[in-house]
């Protein structure tokens, strides 16, 4: 039980990046998610916990708009990024996605090349000027997605012939590769073996130092062990929300402590 | 967990017999039925091989001998004094020269022949005449074309292959026999012991028949010279408009709806009228076809461009459906995926998308293709059935000109009398056959190269 005790942090106050009011959402009739209300902040890792089927993917995807491409979903109340409503008539879905970057839950490289899968971003946003420009990002995406050891010898090789573990890293390097401001995970660890796991949650609170990430995760550990803010949903509310220290040694809700001791979920 | 748990290992338990080497009765009794199941599959597979067996060994038995004709071989002597009075060798000048100017040249050669080879008509019972009559009305034809292509032969004495009679011919293919030919007005014993006397002598003979394939088609009493080279020309002319039109605007479409438009009532509508036009006779396209395309438009009638575009409105269904279905079968994650890293929906669909459903755009094009390839009915509707001696211009002006396409051809050539155009037809379907079966090959080597088996 000795990692579930997070660790001491100086807690300070930072720029909120994300600011999440009253927001709401229906997959036709059903609403998955109610009245949450969250500020995620800059250079921070905010972690989503809470059982299957409680809204934490939903409600990520909202911050990058992916629920537009579910034709049933239907998203109110204020998503403000750097204080833009995300879901404002103005905004180009695509642009936001650029900026804010998304890791899925389960593992979908491209059937391209592990050269091409990391490259398309950069590619298409014209990160790079040239070839070894491209050829730089690359590598220090794979070396950021803790892969690049494991694939810098087969680089043409496709993407969806790695392992289950390898492609999530091979996604997340991917992510990272377009320098978005925000990153979205999904569960990103929940196909790595432990030492994956510790080098992606390496990678984590190595990217905290100038963007701000938003793991939803199972496991508790790792939520204590890389997460500076959690929130905890139930039922598609936001029951607790709060430094990651006080949320697992003192919540406030019931409901939370009987989730962070394993009696409900 | 705890249901499992509760009511106790032993209390459920069935009743089996110890042994796993001896197998119990419903053991038994699934592999008993299971056996039965894969016998009931061979005989379905069996039944649809024996029916194609059948099928093939019929079509090639009365088709192949269309590729084979019989000839006369003798050396013609092109008489200027006939074929060009002037001696100018202008070619305008020689082409005045009709098929009746021709003629007397032929029975010259005959003549000649004959004698050389110490055979007389008469001994047959056969006036010089009769004897003629062997030689097929379409060699004076043959002879003017080669005339007209070779002038500077003029002059000359040629080796030349005439075409025998459509009788004599199917004499050597056992489609007349002797006792058959005494009830024929067109052809006598005589002249078949007489063609065998030729035969054996090397005047007459039986070669690869060329023509066959690149003639047009000739009138109803010389079988002996029709071909199916216009009705090829027009199929491929057709596919051609059905291929540079119904494949983009079915992709099109297709991506369309299946990537971009909003899911309402009216694209519901539409997909709904999408499925049923596949389903639609193609006899309907046809009057449709002549309608607009023909009385409202005035477009010429057997013209492939006419064809092309009723096969088109006929075929893009089709396409759509395949299409839409191969869209359909790309994970959706790959989508997310592009989206997720900034991809435009555009982006999404030309990069990661369409490159992935390729494999089935082209198979379902292809099969759309193969399709309109052997349609008949919207093409008679629109004058295809015409008598077309002329082959269609190149195009694009070609695509106005009238022709034929091989499947009307070939129904065209059932209805004659002479059974002659039967093994025409026959032939001709082997044809279509051969091109389906490239068609389809065509398919899987371009579905091998665009698979990705990553
Ligand atoms: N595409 C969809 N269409 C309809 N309902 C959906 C859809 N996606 C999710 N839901 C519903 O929304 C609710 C929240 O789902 P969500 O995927 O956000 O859960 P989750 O917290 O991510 O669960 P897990 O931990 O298992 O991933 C669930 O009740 C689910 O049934
Ligand atoms: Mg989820």
């Amino acid at each position: 039980m000795n990692d579930m005790r997070p660790l001491e942090r100086a807690v300070e106050t930072k720029e909120i990046k994300f600011e999440c009011r009253d927001c709401q959402v229906y997959y036709g009739d059903t609403h998955a998610i109610k009245d949450v209300n969250v500020d995620i902040e800059d250079k921070t890792v905010t972690a989503f916990i809470g059982p299957s089927g409680c809204g934490k993917s939903t409600f990520l995807r909202c911050l990058n708009r992916m629920n537009d491409t579910i034709d049933i979903a239907r998203v109110e109340g204020s998503f403000l990024l750097d204080g833009e409503n995300i879901y404002d008539k103005r905004v180009d879905p695509v642009q936001l996605r650029a900026k804010v970057g998304m890791v899925f839950q389960k593992p979908n490289p491209f059937p391209k090349s592990i050269y091409d899968n990391i490259a398309y971003g950069p590619r298409i946003h014209g990160l790079a000027k040239n070839k070894a420009e491209l050829d730089e990002i690359v590598e220090k995406s794979l070396r950021r997605g803790a892969i690049w050891n494991e694939v810098k010898d087969r680089l043409d090789a496709p993407g969806t012939g790695l392992s289950g573990g390898q492609q999530q890293r091979l996604c997340i390097a991917r992510a990272v590769a377009t320098e978005p401001e925000v990153l979205l995970m999904d569960e990103p660890c929940s196909a790595l073996d432990p030492i994956a796991t510790a080098q992606v949650e390496e990678l984590i609170d190595e990217l905290r130092e100038s963007y701000s990430v938003v793991i939803v995760t199972h496991s508790m550990q790792q939520a204590a062990r890389v997460s500076q803010k959690t929130a905890f949903f139930h039922l598609g509310n936001l029951v607790e929300f709060g430094e990651t220290g006080q949320i697992f040694t003192n919540p406030k809700d019931p409901r939370t402590e009987s989730y962070i001791t394993g009696r409900i979920g | 967990m705890t249901d499992a748990t509760a009511q106790g290992p032993d209390a459920s338990r069935p009743e089996r017999s110890g042994s796993l080497i001896a197998l119990d009765e419903r053991t038994r009794r699934r592999n008993r039925s299971e056996r039965r199941f894969r016998l009931y599959g061979l005989i379905a597979i069996g039944i649809g091989v024996l029916a194609l067996v059948v099928l093939l060994t019929s079509i090639l038995s009365q088709g192949l001998p269309a590729f084979q004709q019989t000839f006369v071989n003798a050396s013609v002597y092109l008489d200027p004094a006939k074929l060009d009075k002037n001696g100018t060798r202008d070619i305008e000048e020689i082409k005045k020269v009709s098929t009746f100017g021709y003629a007397p040249l032929i029975a010259d050669a005959m003549d000649r022949k004959m004698e050389s080879l110490g055979i007389d008509p008469e001994e047959f019972g056969l006036s010089d005449k009769d004897a003629l009559e062997m030689i097929s009305k379409e060699a004076a034809a043959q002879l003017r074309r080669y005339v007209i292509a070779n002038p500077d032969q003029i002059g000359q004495t040629v080796e030349f292959r005439f075409l025998a009679n459509g009788r004599i011919d199917g004499y050597y293919k056992g489609r007349v026999t002797m006792e058959s030919a005494e009830r024929d007005s067109n052809v006598s014993p005589a002249q078949l012991r007489l063609a065998d006397e030729l035969k054996a002598d090397g005047a007459l003979g039986t070669y690869f028949n060329w023509d066959f394939i690149t003639a047009a088609d000739a009138s109803e009493n010389r079988p002996e010279a029709a071909g199916i080279g216009v009705a090829i020309i027009g199929s491929f002319y057709m596919m051609l408009v059905v291929l540079f039109l119904a494949l983009p605007i079915g992709v099109a479409a297709s991506i369309y709806l299946e990537e971009f438009a909003p899911k309402n009532w009216f694209t519901d509508l539409i997909e709904v009228n999408i499925s049923n036009l596949a389903a639609v006779p193609s006899i309907v396209f046809g009057i449709l076809g002549l309608a607009i395309f023909i009385n409202y438009v005035g477009l010429p009638q057997s013209a492939p461009i006419v064809g092309g575009l009723v096969l088109t409105l006929m075929t893009l269904p089709t396409i759509i459906i395949s299409t839409r279905a191969s869209l359909k079968s790309v994970p959706p994650s790959i989508r997310d995926a592009a989206l997720g890293v900034g991809a435009s929906k555009m982006q999404s669909v030309f990069h990661h998308v369409l490159p992935l459903a390729m494999p089935g755009i082209l198979t379902g094009t292809i099969i759309g293709l193969a399709q309109a390839l052997g349609e008949t009915a919207p093409l008679m509707l629109i004058g295809m059935v015409a008598f077309v001696r002329e082959y269609p211009g190149a195009p694009p002006e070609g695509f106005f000109d009238p022709a034929s396409a091989l499947p009307v051809q070939v129904y065209n050539w059932t209805t004659r009398a002479d059974p002659a155009f039967v093994e025409r037809a026959s032939g001709a379907i082997i044809v279509l056959l051969l091109f389906l079966l490239c068609m389809n090959m065509i398919a899987i080597i371009l579905r091998r190269r665009f698979e990705r088996r990553w």
